[in-house]
């Protein structure tokens, strides 16, 4: 089981610069737990309490934002790809 | 000269300088510009800025732009009493802030692209652009042909000819994305990241934003430096709608106008209302949505912004409204035929939004009221063209003239002897 996820720039700082760091976990939950673990300090720039995210963080499995699917519970395969992106202005 | 500290983030108060950034590193909250308020006062005034370019740059002062590169013609639009309209809809202080004719592409975008270009060209970038609904493509395209720099527009691949071609003819490079708006915005944030580009709702978001506030200030000025009670404001993104509340209440602070607690009202397309939906239900909490409407420009089912809508909607004791297609397109036929305006579906969204607004009494018929017309029709023809009568066609012979006439009046006749009911659209 490895899940790739993708960081953005505002974030590289806590993963020696890395884009992409590949995770286990069997829902968006773990591999997000296991991102905490491998990257230090990266969890309250992306979760304001247990199970909770920040109100700007969007998280997507592969092309899905999760609040389609089944937020932090969304169940998660070998070779998907998540992506942290943060909200930006409308156009 | 500049007022402007640096950027604070709305959420937690990091503070950066003065940068080509977006997100905050603490919390991903969005950076927005603070300015020295206490050394403004008695320096910018009703007649500092009254003497300025009849422009968005009269209002210089309050952006945060040291030298602007383009939008000289751009802003400073029409605000009018909407005497006929008001006639329809039994209101008396009705008034219509008219973007629709903002030059060179007729949106509200001028105000956010001509500040973000001039700012991409202080940064020293070469190539700008955005992720857009359409008209913020066109904006970006035209503002960046006339600064001389590259760009690049990344649209929804399903948008109104208009608003494609409204874009292609000035030049940019043009990437059609399959998807919704928010599938390019997610793509933009990579490119920024990739390319280092100036995307200027992206990278360059806290001073893109910065420039909406001048339809605020537009309004409080033109209305003869005090504030309309209610103003009715459309909602994408969430941009517009927190910044004019944001100019009246630094207008506000500067001793410019009288605080008359101004509300303020967000309106969205019933196919994509995540913003009105909390405000209605009271909770903070933005759920994404699909979008499907007409009012293409301002189908964003993820809002960036959208929770600062949502709380200054709140906090100003205001509310929000959403509008089918049909009431819409039945706006913005109104809007034409009272008067002589013709904006796009975003415009009908929020007359319609005002209209609901005022008949279920949530908005009195007797106080000041301002609609955000935002967009011009020329650019979406597909929005009406299947709602407008076919003119027929006849020789170039007066006879068929005299008949064709008795004929249209005969109809008129009958039309009027059912009795319309008045205030109907
Ligand atoms: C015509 C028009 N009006 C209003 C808006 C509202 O946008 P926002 O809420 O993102 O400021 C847009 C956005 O694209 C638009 O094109
Ligand atoms: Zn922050």
């Amino acid at each position: 089981m490895s899940v790739k996820i993708r960081i953005p720039s505002p974030l590289r700082g806590f993963t020696n610069g890395a884009d992409i760091v590949e995770t286990e976990g069997a829902n968006i939950g773990e591999v997000l737990n296991d991102l905490k673990a491998k990257a230090n300090g990266i969890e309250p720039r992306l979760f304001k309490g247990p199970n909770q995210l920040n109100r700007f963080v969007n998280i997507y499995l592969n092309d899905e934002d999760i609040r389609f699917l089944k937020n932090l519970e969304t169940p998660v395969k070998s070779g998907d790809e998540v992506s942290i992106v943060p909200a930006i202005a409308g156009g | 000269m500049s007022y402007v500290l640096g950027l604070k983030c709305k959420e937690c108060g990091h503070r950066v300088p003065v940068s080509p950034v977006h997100v905050c590193e603490q919390c991903f909250g969005p950076y927005e510009v603070e300015y020295d308020y206490a050394a403004m006062k008695g320096k910018v005034t009703r007649e500092s800025i009254a003497s300025g370019p009849k422009s968005l740059w009269r209002y210089r002062d309050l952006l945060p732009v040291d030298v602007p590169v383009t939008g000289f013609n751009s802003g400073f639009t029409p605000f009018r009493k909407a005497k006929r309209l008001a006639q329809v809809l039994g209101c008396s202080n009705l008034w219509i802030k008219d973007d629709s004719c903002n030059y060179p592409t007729y949106s509200y975008k001028e105000r956010v692209v001509s500040v973000a270009i001039s700012k991409a060209v202080e940064f020293g970038f070469d190539t700008v652009g955005c992720a857009s609904t359409g008209n913020l493509a066109n904006s970006t395209a035209a503002h960046a042909a006339a600064a001389g720099i590259k760009c690049y527009v990344m649209i929804p691949h399903d948008l109104e000819q208009g608003k494609v071609l409204g874009s292609l003819i000035f030049g940019p490079t043009m990437v059609r994305i399959r998807g919704n708006y928010d599938d390019v915005n997610r793509l933009c944030t990579e490119i920024a990241d990739k390319y280092g580009w100036a995307i200027v709702n992206v990278n360059l978001r806290p001073y893109y934003t910065e420039g909406a506030k001048t339809h605020g200030f537009e309004i409080a000025e033109q209305f003869g430096w005090k504030l309309p009670q209610h103003t009715v404001v459309p909602t994408a993104g969430g941009t517009i709608l927190p910044k004019i509340y944001k100019a009246y209440q630094e207008f506000i602070q500067l001793g410019l106008v009288e605080d008359n607690k101004p509300k303020i009202y967000s309106a969205q397309a019933a196919g994509c209302n995540p913003v009105v939906t909390a405000i209605q239900k009271g909770v903070d909490i933005i759920e994404p949505q699909k979008p499907n409407t007409i009012a293409k420009s301002i189908a964003i089912g993820n809002p960036a912004d959208g929770y600062y809508a949502y709380k200054v909607v709140k906090d100003s004791n205001g509310w929000g409204e959403s509008a089918s297609d049909r009431e819409i397109v039945d706006a913005i036929k109104l809007l034409a035929k009272t008067e002589g305006i013709w904006t796009e579906p975003a415009g009908g969204t929020t007359l319609a939004a005002a209209i609901k607004l005022i008949q279920s009494g949530r908005i009195p018929k007797d106080e000041s009221i301002c609609v955000c017309i935002t967009g011009n029709g020329l650019k979406t023809l597909e929005a009406v063209q299947n709602d407008l009568p076919q003119p027929r066609v006849i020789e170039a012979k007066l006879s068929e003239f005299d008949e064709l006439l008795a004929e249209n009046e005969a109809a008129e006749k009958k039309a009027s002897a059912r009795a319309e009911p008045v205030g109907a659209l």
